[in-house]
This record gives structure tokens, C-alpha cells and sequence, in this order.
């Protein structure tokens, strides 16, 4: 039985949500690493407050592809859902400590600022941004190696520590350090910070070389780990697999030559990341959780798939002009020349301790009174109708 | 049964609890998420309509506090999204392409709702000042159909509708029907009023103890009695639904209700019990009234009200008291906020000022910690008087609890970070408001919270004199 074109859309939609969050979250995540490595308070004040201001707009975006990606299974691909959330109950939990620990350092972060609790928060922001990918990462792996059952009898512990899974984590977290880097060269670039670049240009090399180095291990292991992926990468999806190394080289290039570009920098860097999640779609086929669960066998009836696309519809209609004006909004610098606090405070203090202008919207005494009283009679004459009727 | 088999092979205590306490913890913020906005519109349209810069002081700052709220709610919002997964995978596997779609809208609502919060933050210096009111009533709007919506799915939990079963699997859905199923049209409504009424009479608590200590100018009387009066619309009006919707129940749920009035056997004449402890077939500590219960359901004395004695004893709720004594104290609470609303009504009726008296403001300050015991002891009735049932007659709450082990761990660690959420909610805007009455105008203007502008990017004013 092949599965149904709802079903593939579905399924495409969910890896390019996947893709986004991998790039939107795994720069923030990213932020944090280069956080955690940027040195004493002194030393390190220059880089953190690049990554503060670099990472607030996004911040909204990365739970919410997050939700997206959950709802998303669990709509469409229910018994996978359901059987992934029961075999990998220990990583997943792990992997949201750490995005309830990155909101609660998100949310206290300014205030932290003037009561000293920088470095509490400095350090649950570090510790969420090698927590959170890490697991998911070794998540990724148990599915794509088939460790995962379509009915897993409850947490399944070999699943998740297979020497591709502990890789694949650690090819998460240099990943996101690496997708940052990039990310901050740029920002940098934008504020014009010469020394920021070149800072973030060489971190940025390294966590490319490294993260190319954990794919290539990863990759290797797989061979024997997970040989219907590994099969399908080498195939079908090599095409996808070689388009991820040829961007990645090119990223590291134009680093060497100090080739800046805004948009080419970000595109390569993306594809380069977005081109794996998608060879690992594509790698996975036909199957949900390789090799015990197809996607025919998987989805959901077809009214629920297609509810699935008018809701992605809707996200595309609505909440992308929605994002855009914010962005349009965030680049605009110049103020109107509307009060600004200063001038309200002034303003409010200088208003009288009276209440003004009530009273002369105010009925005559006589008028209200007369009201009140019928009313009261009403009332009570409600509340005794009720009891008579026993 | 077999289902009896996984009742024994599972206790889904430690699911339940962490689900509870999760879902207790995020109803209370996304109350904020619901309502504050529209507090802070009426806010903003006072002080642009009459240029009154203390309405538009308050609003500028509610804006901030929400702004932190909405991003704790989002951490816990993704909690419980991974929850309905990490503790339900029987409900998520079964049942997931129904449930799913009134999700997937949530989703997007609340995405929307963030974004605009982005906006009207970003708006309050740099649109004109309609056009930034403008801006901000899609968060009004969207945060209306983002409880709606989620509130739906737990609609559908009670009544569930919209899909087709055949040998335990689902083979059609119909999206909509799910959606709008018998209980969504009930249970919306009394969720978007109670989260007016928590938002409302919280944020009017804070202003209510500042006009106890004396602070009695504008600024405070405003941030007193504009979500004092949002919240006290809202509670008749909820009382109101609550006596329609308890007839509902009755008729929808009907073990429920019994669980609700201590109704063991089916009878007429059923007496209204008003607190009491239900041990061994009797009721202590409690007062009746006689037949009331009857006359409420029906109207009539004579009304037979179906007890729990319909279904057998495996299917009935557990916890029969601490049921019908949330219900008792939710509908105690609720008339107690709807005569403090009164109060206030008639006063201002004949005097057209703020009550000031501390015979009104110790309630009123208290007010807001009630409506939240309220709305969390209705949440108890609904989801432990639909026990054992997780799909209402349709799925066991013990064939849905997942088979993983160490839930109980991570029941303890969601309760120590939800302390830590607590104490960030909490302590974020109480921190802001000292500084606001501490600082100078310039840091006010310079300040940063999540989603605002950083101040790399705004305009630094010139200090203003401080009266305080």
C-alpha cells in the first residue's frame, strides 16, 4: 500500500517546519554556546550583548515552530507520535528541561541585569543551549536507526545511547553553535563591528569544521546502524546529501576570503543545514519509524491531513504578512514624535487628586434613586417567584 | 473487562498530577494572555480620547508586564504540548488526527497573538497613536480564538464528536465537527469570561493595595477601576452561564453533576448540599437545602436528578468530595465577586466615584487570588468528574497513561520549575513596578522586555522631573 499524496504533503510540510526550527532554533541555541565560551564578565561583554540583541527577535518563532512540529505528528502520523513519545520519554523530557530553562532565563534577562543574577542566568542559557540539542539530537538518531517500535512496551533506554545517537547529539550542538556563528558574523557586520566579525568569522570556521567532521562520523556509523537510511542517502537522497557538502565548503570559503555577503553568507549556510533535515526525509521513506511503521500504514484519515494544509494555509496567509510588518517595524529607527514616558510621568503627576468630570455626566439624584428602587422591587420579587413555585 | 487489567497494571496518579499541575499552572497565565489586552485597550482609548497621560502610562506599562507574562506563557504552552505526547500516548495515538486540528489553530492563533504583541510593543513611539490602538486589538482578537480553540479540544474530551471508530481505530474525521462539538459553545464562553475575570480583579488587586497605602491619584484609581470594571461585566455574566451550564452538565454528563451535587441514587426532591464531606453513603459537615437541587436542574421539586448509581462502580469519579467542594467553592466565589461588583456598581450609581473604603479594597485586593481558586477548582470539577474517562465514555484515562517509566521523576522536577515560572511571573513584574517608581523617566524609556525594542535602536529623552 503506498501512501496517499495528503499524506506526503503532510509529511513535506512537517520537514520544512523541522528545517526552520533547526535554523531558527539552533541559532539560538547556538547563541547560548557562544555565550557560554565568550570568557570573563570583562572579556566577554562585547560578543554577549551582540547575541542579546541578535537573538530577542527570534526567540517567539523557535517555540513556536516547535509547537508546530508536535502538532503536526500527532495530527497526521498519530501511532508515530504516540510511539515515539513513549520510547524516548527520557530525552525528550531532558531536551524540554532545557527550553523550559532557556524561557525562564529569556523572560528574567533584563531584570537580571540590575540585580546581579547575570551569571545565574548566563549559565541556565548555556547549560538549556547543549541540553536541548544534544537530546534532540540523539531522538533524530533513534528514529532514522529504527530503534524505535511502532508499539514500544514503555522507555526504551538502548535507543536512544547507540554510539550514532550520542554522535548525532553532539553533531546537533556544533551544528546550532555553527548556524550562530554565522548568524553573528552578519549581525555584526550590520552594526558595522569589525572586531566582532572577525571574531565570530573564526568561531564560525571551527564549529563548520567540526560539525563537518561529526556529519562524516555520523554518516560512517549509520552504515551499519541504520542501513535503510543509510542505503536511501547513498541513493536517492545523495543528491540532497551532496548539494549540504558542496554548501558547506562554499560557507567556509567565503569565511576565508572574508566575503561577507548578507544574503549569499545566510542562504549557503542555510541550505547547508536545510538540505541534511531534508535528505533525511527523504531517507526515511516510506517509512515513519524505520523499518516498523509506514507512513500508509501511519497517517491519519485524509479529512485530518487536509485540515493539516488549510492550517498551514492560514499560516502562510496570515501570520507571514503579520511577521514581516514586525521586521518592517524592527528596521525602522526614526520616533514620531509621540510622549514618551518621561513626558506622561510629567503629565500624570501634574493632574489633580479630584475626580473631575464624573459628575457632570450624572443623572439627578431623584432619576437614579426612582431606578434603584424599582429595580431593588423587581429583584425581590424574582427571587420570591422562584421559591413560591414548590 | 480488560481495561480493568490496565487500571491495575498502571496508576496514571503521577500522569494526572503533572498534567494538573502543568495545566494549573499556564490557565493562570494564559488568562493574561486572553484578557489583559483588552484592559490595557480600554487603558490606551481613555488616554488618547481625553489625552489623559496617566491612562496612557498604564497602558504603556501593562504592555511590559504582558509582554513577560506571554513570554512565560510560552514556555509553558510548549510543557504541555510535549505533555499531551510524553504522558498520553494512548490518546495521542489513538485519537490524535481528532484532537489535533483545534491544536493546530491554537498554534497559529498564538502565534499571531505573539507577533502583535512584537507590534504594539514596538508601536508605542513610533505610530501615531490610533493607529498603534489599531495595533494592538489583534492581540484582543486572536487571544479570544486561541482560547477558543484550545478549549475546544477539552470541549471534545467531554463530548466527544466528528470521528469514526472501527476495531479501536479511527477511519474518518470530521474536522469540524470536532471542533464544534456539543460542549465547545459552553466551554469557551466560561473560560474567556473567568480569564476576564482573573485578569481583570488580579491587575485591579495590585492598584487596590496602592490605594490602601494611600497612593489615591489618578494613576492608581485608573489602574484600579478599569480592569476592576472589565472584571466585574464579566461576573455577572459568568454566574449567569454557570447556572445554564450546570443544567448542561447535567444533562451531558450526568455522573459528573452527581459527583457535583452528592447525587448517589436517582430521585426526586434531590436536596442542595452547600459544603460537606461525603464518607460511606452519608454527607457530614454539610447543610441541605431541601429539594433544591431539583428545583434548579428542573425548575420544579419533583425533577428526578440521575445519580452515580447508573453507572457501575469502575466508571464513576473518585473523589466525590473534593468535587463537589471545589464546585461549592467556585460558585462561592463567584457570587462573593459578583456583590463586590455590585458594591462598586451602586456606589458609583449614586456617587459616580471609587469606593475607598477599606471595607471594599481588603476584598478587592484579595479579589484577583480568588477568581484564580475559582477558575482552578472549576478545572478540578471538569477534568476529575469526567474521570475515569480521558475521552468522555469513549477512552479510560488508564488505557491512555503512557507505559514509560519515571513519570514520578519528572512530576518532580515540573513542580520545582514551575516554581522557578512562579517566581519569575511573579517577581518579574514586581521588580519592574519598583524600578518604575525608583527610577528616573530616561531608564523607564531605555527599559527592555522580551519582545520590546532594544534600546541600541530607540531615542534617548530628556529626563524629566521626578514628583516620587
Amino acid at each position: 500500500m503506498s501512501p496517499s499524496p495528503e499524506a506526503i504533503g503532510v509529511a513535506a510540510i512537517l520537514f520544512v517546519v523541522i528545517a526552520a526550527y533547526a535554523l531558527f532554533g539552533g541559532a539560538d541555541f547556538g547563541g547560548g554556546i557562544w555565550d557560554l565560551q565568550a570568557g570573563g564578565p570583562a572579556r566577554g561583554a562585547a560578543p554577549r550583548r551582540l547575541i542579546d540583541d541578535a537573538i530577542t527577535p527570534v526567540w517567539e518563532a523557535n517555540h513556536v515552530w516547535l509547537v508546530f512540529i508536535l502538532v503536526l505528528l500527532w495530527t497526521a502520523f498519530p501511532p508515530a507520535f504516540a510511539a515515539i513519545m513513549t520510547a524516548l520519554f527520557v530525552p525528550l523530557s531532558l531536551s524540554l528541561l532545557g527550553i523550559v530553562l532557556r524561557g525562564v532565563g529569556f523572560a528574567f534577562r533584563h531584570t537580571a541585569q540590575r540585580l546581579r543574577m547575570e551569571e545565574l542566568t548566563g549559565a541556565t542559557f548555556a547549560a538549556a543551549s547543549l541540553i536541548t540539542p544534544f537530546f534532540m539530537g540523539t531522538v533524530v538518531a533513534a528514529v532514522a536507526t529504527g530503534r524505535v517500535p511502532a508499539h514500544p512496551a514503555g522507555n526504551i533506554l538502548a535507543a536512544w545511547t547507540s554510539p550514532t545517537a550520542i554522535l548525532t547529539g553532539f553533531l546537533f550542538v556544533a551544528a546550532c553553535a555553527y548556524i550562530s556563528a554565522i548568524y553573528l558574523v552578519l549581525e555584526a557586520r550590520q552594526r558595522g563591528n569589525r572586531d566582532l566579525m572577525r571574531y565570530f568569522s573564526r568561531r564560525a570556521t571551527a564549529a563548520g569544521l567540526l560539525t563537518g567532521a561529526l556529519a562524516g562520523g555520523t554518516f560512517a556509523e549509520m552504515s551499519v546502524s541504520a542501513p535503510h537510511v543509510y542505503a536511501r542517502l547513498t541513493g536517492i537522497a545523495l543528491p540532497l546529501v551532496a548539494i549540504s557538502i558542496a554548501a558547506g565548503i562554499a560557507v567556509l570559503g567565503m569565511l576565508w576570503l572574508r566575503w561577507y555577503h548578507a544574503v549569499a553568507l545566510r542562504a549557503t549556510a542555510a541550505i547547508a543545514v536545510a538540505t541534511v533535515v531534508f535528505g533525511w526525509g527523504l531517507a526515511q521513506y516510506p517509512y515513519l519509524l524505520p523499518t516498523s511503521l509506514t507512513l500508509a500504514a501511519g497517517s491519519a484519515p485524509t479529512a485530518a491531513l487536509i485540515a493539516e494544509f488549510v492550517v498551514a494555509g492560514l499560516a502562510v496567509l496570515l501570520v507571514a504578512p503579520g511577521f514581516a510588518l514586525l521586521y518592517y517595524l524592527q528596521q525602522r529607527h526614526m520616533l514620531t514624535a509621540a510622549d514618551t514616558d518621561a513626558d506622561l510621568r510629567l503629565a500624570a503627576r501634574l493632574e489633580p487628586a479630584v475626580s473631575g468630570r464624573a459628575s457632570a455626566a450624572a443623572a439627578p439624584a431623584p432619576a437614579r434613586i426612582t431606578t434603584a428602587v424599582v429595580l431593588a422591587v423587581l429583584t425581590i420579587k424574582a427571587i420570591r417567584d422562584l421559591f413560591r413555585r414548590r | 473487562m480488560g481495561a480493568m487489567a490496565h487500571v491495575l497494571a498502571m496508576s496514571p496518579v503521577p500522569a494526572r498530577s503533572q498534567m494538573g499541575s502543568s495545566l494549573g499552572f499556564h490557565i493562570i497565565l494564559a488568562c493574561f494572555g486572553i484578557a489583559f489586552a483588552a484592559v490595557i485597550m480600554i487603558a490606551e482609548w481613555i488616554g488618547i480620547r481625553r489625552g489623559d497621560a496617566a491612562a496612557l502610562l498604564l497602558a504603556r506599562r501593562w504592555s511590559k508586564v504582558m509582554a513577560v507574562l506571554v513570554a512565560v506563557g510560552a514556555v509553558s504552552g510548549t510543557v504541555l504540548s510535549y505533555e499531551m505526547g510524553l504522558l498520553w500516548p494512548g490518546l495521542m495515538g489513538r485519537f490524535g488526527a481528532a484532537i489535533g486540528f483545534p491544536f493546530s489553530l491554537e498554534g497559529i492563533f498564538f502565534f499571531l497573538e505573539a507577533i502583535f504583541v512584537g507590534i504594539y510593543l514596538y508601536g508605542w513611539r513610533r505610530l501615531p497613536p490610533w493607529v498603534h490602538w489599531w495595533s494592538g486589538m489583534p492581540i484582543v482578537v486572536f487571544g479570544l480564538l486561541g482560547a477558543t480553540s484550545v478549549v475546544a479540544a477539552n470541549s471534545w474530551m467531554n463530548s466527544p464528536a466528528g470521528f469514526t471508530l472501527s476495531h479501536g481505530k479511527i477511519t474518518k474525521v470530521d474536522p469540524v465537527s470536532v471542533f464544534f462539538n456539543a460542549s465547545t459553545p459552553y466551554e469557551t464562553t466560561h473560560m474567556i469570561l473567568a480569564a476576564y475575570m482573573v485578569a481583570g480583579f488580579l491587575i485591579a488587586g495590585v492598584y487596590a493595595v496602592g490605594l490602601l497605602r494611600g497612593r489615591r491619584d489618578r494613576y492608581h484609581r485608573l489602574g484600579f477601576a478599569i480592569p476592576f470594571t472589565v472584571a466585574g461585566i464579566a461576573a455577572p455574566l459568568q454566574v449567569m452561564m454557570g447556572d445554564i451550564i450546570a443544567r448542561y452538565v447535567e444533562h451531558n454528563q450526568p455522573v459528573k453533576f452527581a459527583a457535583m451535587e452528592y447525587v448517589p441514587k436517582t430521585t426526586g426532591e434531590v436536596p442542595e448540599w452547600i459544603g460537606g464531606i461525603f464518607v460511606n453513603g452519608h454527607v457530614y459537615l454539610g447543610a441541605a437545602i431541601p429539594a433544591f437541587d431539583s428545583i434548579l436542574v428542573g425548575f420544579s421539586s419533583h425533577t428526578r436528578v440521575i445519580g452515580w448509581d447508573t453507572v457501575p462502580a469502575a466508571f464513576r469519579p473518585p473523589l466525590v468530595t473534593l468535587i463537589h467542594l471545589s464546585f461549592d467553592l467556585m460558585v462561592g466565589i463567584g457570587f462573593f465577586l459578583l456583590a463586590l461588583a455590585a458594591w462598586q456598581a451602586w456606589y458609583w450609581w449614586f456617587h459616580r466615584r471609587l469606593l475607598t473604603t477599606a471595607w471594599f479594597l481588603v476584598p478587592s485586593a484579595v479579589s484577583g487570588v480568588a477568581a484564580v481558586a475559582a477558575m482552578e477548582s472549576g478545572w478540578v470539577v471538569t477534568e476529575v468528574g469526567r474521570q475515569p474517562w480521558i475521552v468522555y465514555r469513549v477512552l479510560l484515562v488508564s488505557n491512555a497513561v503512557t507505559p514509560a517509566t519515571g513519570v514520578s521523576v519528572t512530576l518532580g522536577v515540573v513542580l520545582v520549575l514551575y516554581g522557578i515560572l512562579t517566581a519569575v511571573s511573579i517577581g518579574v513584574p514586581v521588580i519592574m513596578s519598583r524600578r518604575w517608581r525608583r527610577e528616573t523617566s530616561a531608564e523607564e524609556d531605555a527599559e527592555q522586555v522580551p519582545y520590546g525594542p532594544s534600546p541600541a535602536r530607540g531615542g534617548v529623552s530628556p529626563a524629566g522631573p521626578e514628583a516620587r
